[in-house]
């Protein structure tokens, strides 16, 4: 069977998944219309595009990945009612550490590594590692009575903004200072010394 | 579902398990920052959805996660810078390779 033809089924299939499945969980009463569907979706997109981070062989790709998986987290803050937050994770993951992982790629990519040793020898030990501490925290979740609310609490950003400006305004004086202080540890770390190796 | 706590730390908690899988398991040095990277963000999801559901910390969530990512944007400066003063100097980004302190 040719490539290409194999990559269109397998992309049809995924989609086919990716769209099907909540319909399928929608008809049989598990999730409402409205946010739900809309969570489910953004929480697949989050979680694949997730696993095609830490999975993938291109590491171009993976950083591409990466963007997609923050993008669909902004749209999870917008649907918890923390639009501030979303638009920060759009300004700073997206557009910050994003553009500066994909730099940092650039500037150490080497044709000579061997581009199929992806995964250290104790990558099955890592997969179960991470299988049990998510099912550790999955069962904590699901053992704590929790008193939330049964519905999710809108954070307008005038409120946000005078409580980031009355009570927390120390740390976030103390933020810009490490702010300042990584941007000037980052050009000392990174800069080229003189007549040192090109 | 869209409108239980437990959805989001559920949701959290995946994220978190898959970053930590990238970051013991990759071999470059950059992917494992990405994976921190992911980590951090399920951290972040967490704190977001404790200040959407419980009243106690109504607004607080928010602004603890917006400094969270302000910390996360330093890290990211510094770890990178000092990936790529270590590529300057051994010329590969693996990180099993860099073991002049064992040898």
């Amino acid at each position: 069977m040719p490539r290409g033809l194999l990559t269109v089924i397998a992309s049809m299939f995924v989609v086919g998944t990716a769209v099907g499945l909540p319909v399928l969980l929608w008809l049989l009463g598990l999730i409402r219309f409205g946010d739900d569907i809309l969570f489910f979706v953004l929480a697949e997109i989050l979680l694949v595009s997730g696993l095609l981070v830490v999975t993938m062989r291109d590491i171009i790709r993976c950083g591409l990945a990466m963007i997609v998986c923050f993008g669909a987290l902004a749209g999870i803050y917008v649907l918890l009612g923390a639009p501030l937050v979303a638009g920060a994770q759009v300004l700073v993951y997206i557009g910050a550490i994003s553009v500066l992982v994909l730099f940092a790629i650039m500037l150490t990519q080497t044709k000579s590594a061997p581009a199929s040793l992806v995964f250290q020898t104790q990558a099955v030990g890592a997969a179960l590692a991470a299988i049990v501490l998510a099912i550790v925290v999955v069962i904590a979740v699901a053992a704590t009575a929790w008193e939330a609310a049964a519905q999710r609490v809108h954070t307008a950003t005038d409120e946000l903004a005078a409580l980031l400006f009355s009570d927390y305004v120390l740390p976030f004086e103390v933020v810009s200072v490490l702010l300042l202080a990584a941007v000037i540890g980052g050009v000392f770390l990174a800069r080229r010394e003189e007549g040192g190796p090109s | 579902m869209s409108d239980s706590l437990e959805a989001y730390l559920v949701l959290s908690a995946l994220l978190f398990s898959i970053g930590t899988f990238g970051f013991l398991a990759r071999r470059n040095a950059i992917s494992m920052l990405m994976s921190i990277e992911l980590m951090l963000n399920g951290v972040n999801l967490a704190i977001v959805a404790f200040g959407a559901f419980i009243p106690n910390l109504a607004r607080d969530g928010s602004v603890i996660a917006l400094m969270v990512m302000a910390v996360a944007a330093a890290e990211a400066t510094v770890g990178l810078s000092i990936v790529i003063a270590i590529y300057r100097n051994r010329k590969t980004p693996l990180v099993d390779e860099y073991d002049a302190m064992r040898r």
